[in-house]
């Protein structure tokens, strides 16, 4: 069904309607021009889209899905195009829709709380447009300087602070959406709630594949009184792991819960000296925020249940700028461990909480058997791992062999309970493992629900639900035997 | 702790007959909010027998159940850990099971400090309208694989699939909790509880209930003194059942028959230029209304203020009890339908005619 796209329509005539729509400015069509679109944050997948339309309102593109929808060709939007898993990748036959152009803040209502934003405005630009209003908005991917509200939907985007005040889907109000056939449609409502089904919940990290999102209202929460932050370095990382659960057993949510791994904490130490101690086999960053009177409380608590659990060391950041110090290790975690290997690999599974330890056991087991390094930065509170597979590309089969460990830590997630995506999406890249932990019939449920949406598959065909024969080959040939859409080159994350 | 039976089997092959016969179902739990939606039609499959706690892990901050479980049974097993539902679900009768809780979507007082029904759950295994038993979201508290169908059917009123089990986000209680009771106009009432929201307090619930203000602090009892501080008013009775009264409508706002209105609205709308009573629920997001007015006449009103109204008890014959949708929501919503029960089995015609 959505393998279809395309049709027989030639460039040209599709070229020529798009310039009633649009001007010649928002039409890219030349190659030279259209190279720099051909991937998002998964650089392993490229592909140059026939066009990439740069359209700043929502009537254009309603405009640009009717149009699409009557020459039946398929549209892949992009926001940032900081996503790390090729949900953004574009179609060889298909337009590239961009929504960089809806950058403005519309609307901040202090009273009510809540922002009406265009879906390409910067996460972190609303909570600094907020700020003077003592508000921000919760959701914080490592990627916020640069990621977009429109993109955070579409993945459903977490950050470090979720655990305590929850993802995209629990921050946002309402949507407005420009389906596959060009329709306009007001998702959710300017209310807690809204009448029928929830399709606020089912459009909040449908990558793309359900609507194309033109305006995004965001809930704002009041800025803590105050947060503090907790390092505490342990010399085995199951004790670091154990300590996550007995925080939360003793009643505390913390703002933030991270750990890292020996080699994450070292590359991330001699990266910006944030202060962690480099011969720790695992730290943990625990962050509390709240009033004065419930920091002071849980700081201290936390306190003695780190010391209880085993830590070596403890230590309270003294100020603000230890705070920002400490948490700018972890924020740079990634760039820190690239310095340290030609090329990494970012993967995100899910695991409850309780397998930590062994989860970790096993992916060090894998990597010894794969002979490639694996750093583990994650959010240790929502058990959101982000094993980072160090290789060369340099170097013939590495690549491929960075990605067989991958699969195989994701499915290695699925078996002990979990999930092969916390917060980076299926995209392009999950393919496989989307058979893994999903059933045929499951499969086909979501297929049914994404044409409720999309009948003709013009939204980011391709994506996120594998198509059965997909799912059987993988089953029954193993991976080797499958090619990938778009022309894979070497990672350069 | 009462008793364990698995008969997803058995439910399934109810509905698989169902399919075969083109015999619609109406699925009941314990029948406490058999009054909430349109009239159920169809033969009755009683869910509730498919019961137990499956899986309950405090330090994961996880409880997954099957649906026929009592709600009771579980808020009593989460209370021993000194933890609970955050969302507050109303029972609404002593037989509320899990099911009926999450196929209602319904939230309680605490809804707007600490999220709905639908942001608390993770993970359900249901039956399709095609009599397939699947599986989506997880016991994990973050899952982005595939489209969230947990949250989608939460609130469905059972028309997109029959709940096996959820599994469901849990959170300490807090170390302790007061409530201040204020008096003051609505207006004023309503001011107020937004102009604290905006700010770092540990309020967990406000409701005006026409004469007085009522605010919840919960938190670490050094918060809580903070707050009592900044906010003012006096102290309720340790004892006080206010806030399970107003969740589970035994105040006496609600004592009557007439038509019980649920408003839902941007929570800065003044009170509402409507004849009848306002309880002001949900820091002002939640307004109660018991009012003659016509039914055009109320939902004319929400809509103009941004928000939406539903006939929550005591509809008069042929009233429509859920705020109509546009055209192509509408559409969408049927398409929905059919893509999870294509038979039309599914509870049909309980939340809109068409559905």
């Amino acid at each position: 069904m959505t393998q279809q796209t395309g049709s027989n329509v030639g460039s040209a005539q599709l070229l020529s309607e798009l310039r009633a729509i649009l001007p010649e400015q928002a039409i890219i069509h030349e190659a030279e021009a259209l190279r720099p679109y051909e991937c998002d944050g998964l650089s392993a997948y490229r592909q140059v889209p026939l066009l990439v339309l740069l359209p700043e309102q929502a009537e254009q593109v309603v405009q640009i899905m009717r149009l699409c929808h009557r020459l039946n060709v398929p549209v892949v939007a992009r926001g940032a195009a900081t996503g790390l898993s090729g949900g953004a990748l574009p179609l060889k036959d298909g337009v590239l829709l961009s929504l960089a152009r809806f950058n403005r803040i519309l609307e901040m209502d202090p009273v009510s709380r809540s922002a009406r934003v265009q879906p390409g405005v910067r996460n972190l630009a609303i909570s600094e447009a907020a700020a003077p209003l003592g508000l921000y908005y919760a959701p914080d991917p490592s990627s916020q300087i640069a990621c977009t509200i429109g993109g955070n939907v579409a993945e459903n985007s977490g950050g470090v602070h979720c655990l305590k005040y929850g993802l995209t889907v629990h921050n946002i109000l309402q949507l407005k959406i420009v389906t596959a056939d060009g329709e306009l449609l007001t998702i959710g409502s300017q209310c807690l709630d809204a009448p029928g089904y929830d399709l606020l919940a089912l459009l909040t990290g449908s990558e793309g594949m359900l609507g194309i999102v033109v305006e995004v209202t965001v809930k704002l929460l009041p800025i803590p009184q105050r947060a503090q932050v907790m390092l505490a370095a342990f010399d085995e990382v199951e004790k670091a792991a154990n300590a996550v659960g007995e925080i939360i057993a003793a009643g505390i949510i913390p703002a933030g819960l991270e750990m890292m791994d020996g080699l994450a904490l070292r590359a991330a130490e001699d990266f910006v000296h944030a202060g962690y101690p480099r011969d720790a086999a695992a730290i943990l960053l625990c962050e509390v925020d709240g009033t004065n009177e419930e920091v002071s409380a849980a700081a201290m608590r936390v306190n003695q249940l780190l010391r209880t659990q085993g830590a070596v060391m403890v230590r309270t950041a003294q100020d603000e700028a230890e705070r920002i110090r400490f948490w700018k290790g972890r924020k740079t975690a990634f760039p820190a461990v690239g310095r340290i290997a030609p090329d990494y690999y970012c993967m995100d599974g899910t695991v409850p909480r309780k397998r930590l330890a062994d989860v970790l056991t096993s992916i060090s087991r894998l990597s010894t058997e794969y002979g490639l390094p694996v750093a583990n930065v994650f959010h240790a509170g929502d058990g959101n791992l982000h094993p980072l597979i160090l290789y060369d590309a340099n170097r013939p089969g590495e690549l491929k062999c960075a990605e067989d460990l991958g699969a195989e830590i994701l499915e290695l997630c699925v078996r002990v309970g979990g999930s092969i995506t916390g917060e980076h999406g299926v995209g392009h890249e999950k393919l496989h493992q989307m058979c893994v932990q999903f059933n045929k019939e499951e499969l086909a449920q979501f297929r049914a629900l994404k044409a409720a949406f999309d009948p003709l598959g013009l939204l980011n065909p391709g994506k996120a639900i594998p198509q059965p024969r997909h799912c059987s080959e993988y089953k029954t040939l193993g991976q080797d035997t499958l090619t990938a859409p778009g022309d894979r080159r070497e990672y350069r994350a | 702790m009462s008793k364990s039976v698995e008969c997803a089997l058995e439910l399934q092959e109810e509905v698989l007959r169902a399919v075969a016969e083109g015999q619609p179902l109406n699925l009941t739990g314990g029948n406490s909010k058999a009054f909430y939606g349109r009239p159920a039609t169809g033969t009755t499959l009683a869910v509730n027998r498919h019961c137990g706690v499956i899986n309950y892990e405090p330090k994961e901050l996880l409880l997954t159940a099957r649906t026929g479980t009592p709600l009771s049974e579980i808020e009593t097993l989460l209370a021993e850990q000194r933890q609970m539902l955050a969302f507050e679900p109303p029972h609404f009768g002593n037989h509320a099971t899990l099911g009926g809780t999450i196929s209602c979507g319904l939230s309680g007082p605490r809804r707007p400090y600490a999220g709905s029904a639908r942001d608390f759950v993770l993970g359900v295994r249901i039956i399709n309208g095609r009599g397939e038993i699947l599986r989506f979201g997880g016991e994990v508290m973050k899952n982005v694989a595939g489209y969230d169908v947990s949250r989608l059917i939460c609130g469905s009123l059972g028309t997109l699939g029959i709940l096996l089990d959820v599994s469901l986000k849990v959170l300490p209680l807090p170390e302790s909790e007061i409530t201040l009771i204020q008096e003051r106009s609505a207006a004023e009432a309503i001011r107020m509880v937004n102009i604290w929201a905006g700010q770092p307090l540990p309020i967990s619930a406000t409701c005006y209930d026409g004469l007085k203000l009522h605010i919840r602090l919960s938190g670490v009892p050094e918060a809580v003194a903070a707050g009592k501080e900044m906010i003012g008013g006096s102290e309720a009775a340790i004892d006080h059942h206010f806030w399970a009264d107003i969740r589970e409508q035994r105040h006496p706002f609600f004592h009557t028959e007439r038509p019980l209105w649920r408003l839902s609205l941007p929570p800065q709308s003044a009170p509402l230029p409507l004849p009848g009573k306002e309880l002001i629920d949900w820091g002002g997001a939640q307004r109660w209304l018991l009012s003659d007015a016509s039914p055009k006449r109320i939902r004319s009103t929400a809509e103009a203020l941004g928000g939406y109204a539903t006939l929550f008890r005591h509809a008069g014959d042929n009233e429509e009890v859920f705020h109509p949708l546009s055209a192509p929501i509408k559409s969408l919503h049927q398409r929905l339908k059919h893509a999870f029960d294509p038979h039309a089995i599914l509870n049909p015609g309980r939340l809109y005619p068409d559905l």
